[in-house]
């Protein structure tokens, strides 16, 4: 397919140029560098206390065992160390960890406790914990702990977990499954019944480390009854509300900090055990207490992403008209259920029909229990899975009907005058416009030159094939109307909390209940703050990550700070001009309806030369000698914004590998990502969050996975066996935007923390099984590494099984990879 | 207990350690030398990276022992006073950080690349900066950064290049 019908592209989506003055919209250098690039940081582990202590946590090697004998008497004797505790020494304090998301009435809902009692169920629970007067003692003092494990089955495949006679993760319960969820829309039956082309696949979508630069590390300082608890988390407010309900400690005896953290993508979103234990301790001990994990603690211990088997049927008519899609998950919850692992598969539910419109949908998720580290968010959070699927499935269908992949896309997708769109899962595509975005990737791509230049390639039996792959994605984000989470049983909302305090010097004071850990909060929201109440960039301060500070919100994940916290921002704005409004009518001697709000200051309409600047408004109220009739005399003001809809950013990526046939290496050639995230606040920040997101579903596609062993081993403890990649194994990007504001907020913003990663991995995996679909490839399982490239065009050409199909050896991951999962 | 004398960012430290004590955890522990941050524990993400005589290190295999009459700098000690040196405000201005944790040892291994090379290739910064991973920006501005600062530095050096 050469084009795009092109009055489909209308003018209105290409990006807005901002006039010159406003800030939204402009390319501002962030104001949070200046600190990050001289060192200037407070990471968690940066922090000293008067007499500080470490803690180190000894850790279950065996995956699945019951613990028989713990003898610390020898660790307590070494030198240095204050305490040493295990499992039953916690036991009357320690709680059991939150999970805020029971999918089902019947979910089934372990207890986990922080640190292990008398069972443990993954390499890497916490079995007991030492503090000392250095990391050194600490360290040290681990060896010297004595434990007798005894062995118990264990459980690692999660097909077989669900079989009976399979032994149990959790005895007591009595199964493996956690919950099934199911929904329907349609009549999925009758959409399959003779259906002229039925595609079925199974996919594994492969256990992913999340692997924030930033190790975890928590400080936590008792005095009195009142308790500081510094963390490296994404999530201050949750996880204050959680540990005082874990604890018992009350609420506003505790006080959650989340100083300069350093990336998170998800696995900073947790209630992690050691957050509790070193409350605990620091409430023991009466002094400070630190704990900072080293790496390969943090792979075993940190929560995974990922890690569902999908199979997945598609029924379409010749034409390739979509009449419907099944799709049956399992998905690996891990040992324990954590903060929202449930939920994550289910995030997913609603996206598997991505952009596209059928007649009838079904799904149905299974959640597993394994003898592994728990599994819950990791950047796109269930729509990743959800994206690769629909989006794989696409060029299957494509494949089958001998169509041009964009082709059968375009015969199936919502178009651009269908706006706004139910779609089958249920949810309002508010706007869109896949044609333009899709025209404009194919020009930057330059499509047709390469698709000839792949058949040339075929022709001459290069053995050096050319792929290219193509993912025209939406994703949900700006988690979340308060509803839809009521809906879904989730156990709070989804709202945003801002004020916005005018000193009385008129510089602006900002407090977000967003907690940035990267993406820039401190320029973008202090952009939207300036343009709103027209006051100088510089003149705004934005305050977060202290639940003093910012007592309200509900922190930064799911793509969600610009959309509903932004929103709450601007609306805490207009609240400050709204009084400040009365304030100058007062001090005008003017009717409020006679007065202009622009660029900071109020005027009288037709009276030139009578004006007051917000400023003087602030100090008038400040002073508060001459105010309105009860007008109290303040003009701070707050606003929680509770999002209607889901926001819905979208885009077309098309990626070209070359595909050694003889060796399996895959090269990305290029890779052009058009996004529509809506309006931008700025455009530096989002081409940044695109290029991370790309490098992030690239390395799912390509080279990451957390392998364990067939006794429930994690091989890829260390960065030299979990392969993030580097600057030499990422191609340079093409990255480009359209623009269709979104209707549901009056920023016209969609998000745009998680589009690259979602859209990414099956762009790529998609341009793989494209360059060796002539062998007769039609899957190759993710990492697509070398050797599983390389088997999957030989298993094709000795006609066996494809390689999706069943599990078989030769597993990303590197070093200790041998025999991994599939 | 061994005896060292370091050079730090223009400090001379005299101090006893344990002779198995990292260097990383002596700059961060001992001296409160916190912003050089560490990111792993198996010398592969190069957080920790500082310069020992101009060349670049990963301060967390090196034992602080072996650091003994050297001179170390890290990214506290670029610049001067107010001014921020070429690589700082090339990262700044190209947006190649975001959480900024890798950027402390990415600038310095950038520092020692274009040391070997004042005018690398896009292809040449990639595979120097190999040892140094960064989970948030997928590198393309960090290129762009190095690009941008060795433009600069080679400029400010041409005088003397012309008088010599
Ligand atoms: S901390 Fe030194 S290389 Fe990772
Ligand atoms: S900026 Fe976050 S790791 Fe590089």
């Amino acid at each position: 397919m050469s084009e795009i019908a092109p009055e489909a592209v209308a003018e209105q989506v290409t990006p807005s140029t901002p006039d010159a003055t406003a800030e939204v919209g402009r390319a501002r250098l962030r104001t949070e560098d200046a600190r990050l690039i001289t060192g200037r940081t407070t990471w968690t582990d940066n922090i000293q206390l008067p007499g500080l202590l470490h803690v180190a946590f000894l850790r279950s090697p065996i995956s699945h065992a019951r613990i028989t004998r713990i003898d610390a008497e020898d660790a307590r004797r070494r030198p240095g160390v204050i305490a040493v505790v295990t499992g039953a020494d916690l036991a009357g304090e320690q709680g059991s960890l939150p999970c805020a998301w029971p999918v089902t009435e019947d979910m089934v809902l372990p207890d986990h406790p922080p640190v292990a009692v008398d069972e443990v169920r993954y390499v890497g629970e916490p079995v007991a914990a030492v503090v000392a007067r250095d990391r050194y003692a600490a360290v040290d003092a681990l060896e010297a702990i004595d434990i007798d494990y005894e062995p118990l089955p264990a459980v690692v495949d999660m097909e077989r977990a669900i079989e009976e006679g399979t032994g149990l993760v959790h005895a007591d319960k009595g199964t493996n499954t956690s919950y099934t969820w199911v929904f329907e829309a349609g009549e999925p039956d009758a959409a399959f019944r003779d259906a002229p082309v039925v595609i079925e696949r199974r996919y594994v979508q492969q256990r992913l480390i999340p692997t924030a630069m930033e190790p975890r590390a928590v400080v936590c300082s008792a005095v009195g009854d009142e308790y500081t608890l510094w963390s490296a988390t994404q999530i201050p407010h949750i996880l204050r509300l959680m540990l005082a309900t874990v604890t018992g400690i009350p609420e506003h005896r505790l006080r959650v900090i989340a100083p300069d953290v350093g990336g998170g993508f998800g696995s900073k979103l947790q209630v992690y055990g050691e957050e509790v234990v070193c409350l605990l301790l620091a409430r023991r001990l009466g002094r400070p207490v630190k704990w900072t994990e080293s790496r390969s603690e943090g792979n075993m211990a940190v929560h995974h992403g990922r890690d569902q088997i999908q199979r997945l049927s598609l029924a379409a008519d010749r034409d390739g008209r979509i009449r419907g899609l099944k799709v049956d998950l399992l998905a690996d919850m891990g040992a324990y259920l954590m903060l929202v692992t449930p939920g994550i598969p289910l995030l997913g539910a609603f996206m598997f029909n991505g952009i596209y419109k059928m007649d009838a949908y079904s799904f149905r998720c299974t959640g597993v229990f394994t003898n592994k580290t728990p599994t819950d968010a990791y950047r796109g959070a269930g729509r990743p899975e959800a994206t690769f699927g629909i989006e794989r499935m696409m060029d299957e269908l494509a494949a089958e009907l001998g169509l041009d992949p964009l082709e059968v896309r375009r015969r199936n997708w919502i178009a651009h005058e269908e706006f706004p769109y139910d779609t089958i899962s249920g949810l309002t595509y508010d706007s869109g416009n896949y044609e333009a975005a899709t025209e404009k990737a194919m020009r930057l791509f330059d499509y047709d030159k390469l698709r000839a230049e792949q058949a040339d390639r075929r022709d001459r039996g290069d053995p050096v094939q050319l792929g290219i792959g193509v993912s025209t994605f939406t994703e949900m984000c700006g988690l979340a109307p308060s509803r839809v989470l009521g809906s879904l049983s989730y156990g709070a909302g989804g709202w945003e909390h801002a004020s916005v305090r005018v000193l009385p010097s008129g510089k602006v004071e900002v407090v977000t209940g967003s907690s940035a850990h990267g993406q820039g909060h401190e320029t973008a929201w202090a952009q939207i703050a300036a343009d709103r109440l027209g006051v100088p960039f510089e003149d705004v301060r934005v305050l977060h990550g202290d639940t003093s500070v910012s007592p309200k919100g509900m922190d930064t994940y799911g793509s969600r700070s610009l959309a509903v916290g932004g929103v709450a921002l601007y609306n805490a704005c207009d609240k400050v001009v709204d009084k400040a409004r009365r304030m100058a009518a007062h001090l005008l001697e003017a009717d409020e309806g006679d007065l202009e709000f622009s660029g900071g200051s109020f005027s009288v309409k037709g009276v030139p030369g009578q004006a007051r600047t917000l400023q003087e408004v602030a100090l008038a109220a400040f002073a508060a000698h001459d105010l309105p009739e009860g007008f109290e005399p303040s003009l701070d003001s707050e606003a929680t914004h509770d999002p209607e809809n889901f926001s819905f950013p979208h885009g077309t990526h098309l990626c070209a590998v070359e595909v050694d046939t003889e060796t399996g290496f895959v090269k990305i050639r290029s890779y052009v990502a058009v996004d529509d995230v809506g309006k931008v606040v700025n455009p530096l920040i989002v081409e940044g969050q695109v290029h991370g997101g790309l490098a992030q579903g690239i390395a799912q596609a390509l080279y990451e996975e957390a392998v364990y062993d067939a006794d429930g081993n994690l091989t890829t403890t260390t960065m030299a066996d979990y392969l993030v990649p580097s600057a030499a194994d990422l191609p340079t990007f093409t990255t480009d935007r359209t623009e269709t504001p979104a209707t549901t907020n009056p920023l016209g913003v969609k998000g745009v923390g998680e589009a690259g990663t979602i859209a990414s991995t099956p762009a790529v995996v998609n341009a793989i099984v494209d360059a060796l679909r002539p062998y007769g490839v039609d899957d190759v399982p993710m990492p697509c590494t070398p050797e599983r490239v390389w088997r999957a065009l030989r298993a094709a050409q000795s006609g066996q099984a494809p390689p999706g199909g069943s599990p078989e050896p030769g597993a990303g991951g590197g070093l200790g990879s041998a025999g991994g999962a599939a | 207990m061994p005896h060292v004398s370091v050079d730090v960012d223009g400090v001379r430290y005299e101090d006893e350690v344990e002779a198995r004590l990292l260097l990383t955890h002596y700059l961060r522990d001992r001296l409160g030398k916190v912003g050089t941050p560490i990111g792993c524990d198996t010398s592969n993400c190069g957080a920790c990276t500082v310069l020992m005589d101009g060349l670049s290190v990963k301060s967390c295999s090196v034992l602080a022992v072996q650091a003994d009459g050297h001179e170390i700098t890290t990214v506290e000690g670029l610049g001067d006073g107010q001014d921020l040196h070429p690589m700082q405000r090339a990262f700044h201005e190209e947006h190649a950080l975001q959480c900024g944790y890798c950027t402390p040892g990415m600038i310095m291994a950038a520092l020692d690349l274009l040391r070997d090379n004042a005018d690398p290739s896009d292809e040449e910064i990639r595979a120097g900066l190999e040892g140094n991973l960064c989970r948030c920006t997928g590198y393309q501005n960090i290129v762009r950064a190095v690009r941008r600062a060795a433009d600069g530095m080679r400029q400010a050096e041409r005088p003397e290049e012309a008088r010599s």
